[in-house]
């Protein structure tokens, strides 16, 4: 026998998960990942397999575990924001925008119109590059090779949009707590419209290439199917429960940032499906583009960063000048803010679903503790529910079309 | 508070004894271990509260009574109104009961916080570490775990702390 031959995988620990069948030997246990290239990160999932069926699925996470919310229990709040980054690392702003805002709520902090329409134009510029990395990989899987490419090339625009203002392409820290980091460059709002200029068109391209594909359609259409209550009991939220139907998105239901202001349609399904799923996706990111274009249109003119001097450093001019502010520049970089004893739970909606961060305080300038209510960790336990009875094959559309990333499960 | 949330914490008062706090405009109740599947299950029919937002514990050690809190986030999609529970669990008697049967996303939550805060779940049906190794010894988001770090290498004692390093094991 050689060594690389297909290995079965023994039912021990596993025993109350699988069916009879696999005791007997009836069915197979086989590893599916963590190296699979479409398991879209280290996931690994344990099948129950009779023939090329799916009789249960189960998934194996931790590969990414990083031990985030115990570091930021370490580090001071403007310290902590680092790591917020790097969580879901297809929604960098988004992270961010999640942190500062629950730290801005904990310490009741103001941030001025300007900083709040960035964020806006910025966190929506980062769903659409998380909806094409989304879409890139997803049809990737199901061979459609050239989607990947053009998916990939607009989201070069973004990332440089977003290296323009921040210096960098993904770990971009942004947004701080009472504002941003600075004002956007002048060359920021040229290169907004001419993304925004060409998008509508290559949303058009992809959608030329897939929606209308007979081949696309035979992949995904009535497979992987998520009632709308199963989607409620397992939490799922984000586009995936809006392809089963269920109507909630929190920029809308509960609008931050000043998102009442912009005019934008959530776009549902009601079939459940991958293909729901797709064609959900697909319409947030021309939704998104509008909001993006208004949000520009109407970018109020005047500071970037809330003047409570308490939470947020003053300018560096001031800091030649005035010996207050120098006290406060200090203070701030060296024992950071305190915040009160007690705890806020805020939550966005990010390009996966309910970002939601849970933060206490006790008092001092450390989080006690942080929680990060990750939208994918949700969105993949109900896979071994909506896999069950489909093809080997089908997972594989399946698990690109609920749009996992692991950094963001495994936190 | 909202006057919706004023009649379910007046409920919750007469029924579980709940006491309530309230900061920044949320709303956060007091439960008592034994009674949270009936909240949980109360509060999911006779008040839609139909999406289990989060779940999480916090540890307050060295507190000893109650040493965690365990906190359930829940959201009503109806009204669009959202509410915490928290419940106390005291260093003795680490083991509440599952909320897996009210909600099924309390499965992989309730993993969670046995691997990362040592509480246990009464009738959980999948009761496995979930983010960590299984053969891992402790729970990392206690307070009395510590960080760890890693010692700094430089050239002149690079092979010494080399030696040492905690590598994975073959």
């Amino acid at each position: 026998m050689s060594e690389y031959q297909l290995q079965e995988i023994p039912v021990g620990p596993y025993r109350h998960l699988v069916s009879e069948r696999a005791v007997s030997g009836e069915t197979m246990l086989l590893n599916m990942g963590p190296q699979h290239p479409s398991t879209h990160g280290v996931l690994r999932l344990l099948l129950e397999l009779d023939g090329e069926v799916i009789v249960n699925c189960i998934p194996d996470i931790g590969f990414l575990h990083t031990g985030v919310e115990k570091n930021m229990e370490a580090k001071t709040y403007q310290k902590a924001e680092v790591m917020t980054d790097r969580l879901d690392y297809m929604n960098n702003m988004g992270n961010n925008l999640a942190y500062v805002m629950a730290v801005e709520k904990l310490v009741d902090l103001d941030v001025p119109p300007r900083a709040q329409a960035l964020r806006v134009i910025l966190t929506e510029l980062q769903r659409i590059a998380s909806h094409l990395v989304w879409l890139g990989t997803a049809a990737l899987d199901l061979a459609a090779m050239s989607v990947f490419l053009y998916c990939f090339r607009e989201r070069e625009i973004i990332l440089d949009i977003f290296e323009l203002v921040s210096g960098q392409r993904m770990m971009t820290t942004y947004f701080r707590p009472g504002g941003v980091w600075r004002d956007v460059p002048v060359e920021f709002e040229a290169a907004v419209r001419n993304f925004i200029r060409i998008f509508p068109k290559r949303i058009d391209e992809y959608e030329a290439l897939l929606t209308n594909n007979p081949l696309f359609l035979d992949r995904v259409a009535i497979i992987g199917k998520l009632s709308a209550q199963d989607a409620l009991s397992y939490g799922v939220t984000g586009p995936n429960m809006r392809a089963s139907g269920v109507d909630w998105d929190l920029r809308k239901v509960r609008p931050y940032m000043g998102y009442e202001q912009y005019d934008f349609n959530v776009p549902t399904d009601t079939r459940g499906d991958v293909l729901a799923r797709y064609l959900v996706r697909v319409q947030e990111m021309r939704e998104s583009l509008k909001i993006v274009e208004q949000a520009l249109n109407k970018l109020p003119i005047g500071p970037v960063r809330s003047d409570n001097r308490k939470f947020v450093p003053p300018p560096r001019s001031e800091i030649g000048t005035s010996m207050e502010s120098l006290i406060h520049h200090f203070k701030l970089w060296t024992d950071g803010f305190p915040a009160p004893k007690a705890s806020i739970y805020s939550a966005v909606e990010s390009p996966r679903g309910e970002l939601g961060v849970y933060l206490e305080g006790d008092g001092g300038p450390k989080p006690y503790r942080v929680h990060w209510r990750t939208p994918s960790f949700e969105n993949l336990e109900v896979l071994p529910l909506i896999s069950k009875g489909h093809l080997v094959a089908d997972l594989v559309a399946i698990i690109g079309s609920i749009d996992i990333v692991l950094g963001d499960i495994d936190r | 508070m909202d006057n919706r949330l004023e009649k379910i914490v007046k409920v919750l008062q007469e029924k579980a004894s709940a006491t309530y706090e309230e900061f920044r405009g949320e709303l956060h109740i007091f439960i008592n271990p034994g009674q949270i599947v009936d909240v949980l299950t109360f509060l999911r029919d006779e008040h839609q509260f139909s999406l289990f937002s989060a779940m999480t514990a916090v540890d307050y050690w060295p507190r000893q009574n109650p040493r965690f809190h365990v906190i359930y986030q829940l959201t009503s999609l109806t009204q669009n109104l959202s509410l915490q529970l928290r419940v106390p669990v005291n260093e003795g008697q680490l083991k509440i009961p599952t909320a897996t049967q009210v909600f099924q996303s309390a499965n992989w939550r309730e993993r969670e916080i046995f691997d990362m805060f040592g509480i246990e779940f009464d009738g959980h049906p999948d009761p496995r570490r979930i983010l960590m190794p299984d053969d891992w010894e402790g729970h990392p988001l206690r307070k009395d775990y510590p960080l760890g770090y890693e010692e700094p290498q430089f050239t002149f004692n690079f092979e010494e702390i080399d030696l040492r390093k905690p590598y994975a094991k073959e």
